[in-house]
């Protein structure tokens, strides 16, 4: 089971900066292991952010993310105790959602 | 001045023309995604890569499209990178990596009132040119950058 992602949203003069550090491989599929042995790629392939119930980004990614992958944007509105939430799908169907307070 | 004046005419720009677009029906919640599904990320040339994020000509290179990444990483595996697109209308930013296996390592659909930037951090192979791709109106603009690579991504 997936690690919690770590989220952290805050509003300053009506644009909320959304930052997330989400916990998981994001292998390649090109690296080997310590006896040459090719690692299978295990990579989120789309997430999505929101803003209560309205998505305010959405990507898609590949192994070119480093693992444990950063995100960092930022969207107007926004108030303080507002819910945003982050969910992520990988390419083995593994699926995570957690959310935080606009602080 | 002159980054003041380009901010208000983002936002001038933006909105409108996207509400136009959603009001024509081209483009709503999800649709971008839906239609593009995953086949630009099999691309393993710059060129098929734009080619299947549907940018059909060469797209044309623009100082306003910020991208930063280091000169020099020592370590491929974690490369911050940002993208800034100063270009009104900006709904998507994509980010290539020349010589990754595969090359297009994430596509960022912007919603409205979601600013056109972006900070992530890239797993890059080996010393090569980064992309940012920006879609703006449908037409497409990018900036290149070279990084040298002392520890490969892959390694």
């Amino acid at each position: 089971m997936a690690e919690p992602m770590r989220i952290r949203a805050a509003v300053k003069e009506g644009v909320t900066e959304f930052r997330m550090l989400v916990a998981h491989p994001m292998e390649s599929g090109f690296r080997k292991d310590a006896s040459g042995m090719a690692i299978p790629a295990h990579h989120i392939t789309e997430l999505t952010a929101k803003h209560q119930d309205k998505v305010v980004l959405s990507a898609r990614m590949s192994g070119g993310i480093s693992s444990n992958p950063y995100l960092s944007f930022k969207f107007k509105g926004g108030a303080k105790g507002d819910t945003v939430s982050v969910t992520w799908v990988d390419n083995k169907g593994e699926t995570r959602t957690d959310q935080a307070s606009i602080g | 001045m002159d980054l003041q004046r380009r901010d208000t005419l983002k936002a001038g720009g933006s909105l409108a023309v996207f509400g136009m677009l959603m009001a024509a029906g081209l483009i709503g919640p999800g649709t971008t995604l839906a239609a593009q599904g995953r086949e630009a990320f099999e691309a393993k040339t710059i060129a098929d890569a734009l080619a299947r994020l549907g940018a059909g000509r060469r797209p044309a290179a623009s100082a306003d499209v910020w991208l930063n990444v280091p000169d020099l990483a020592d370590n491929g595996a974690v490369v911050t990178a940002q993208v800034i697109s100063h270009i009104p209308g900006t709904e998507q930013i994509a980010i290539l990596i020349e010589k990754n296996p595969y090359m297009l390592a994430a596509v960022f659909d912007f919603s409205e009132g979601t600013l056109p930037e972006i900070d992530t951090r890239l797993r890059i192979a080996e010393s090569c040119d980064v992309y940012a791709v920006v879609k703006a109106n449908g037409a497409f603009y990018y900036a290149r950058k070279g990084v040298r690579v002392t520890l490969g991504g892959c390694a």
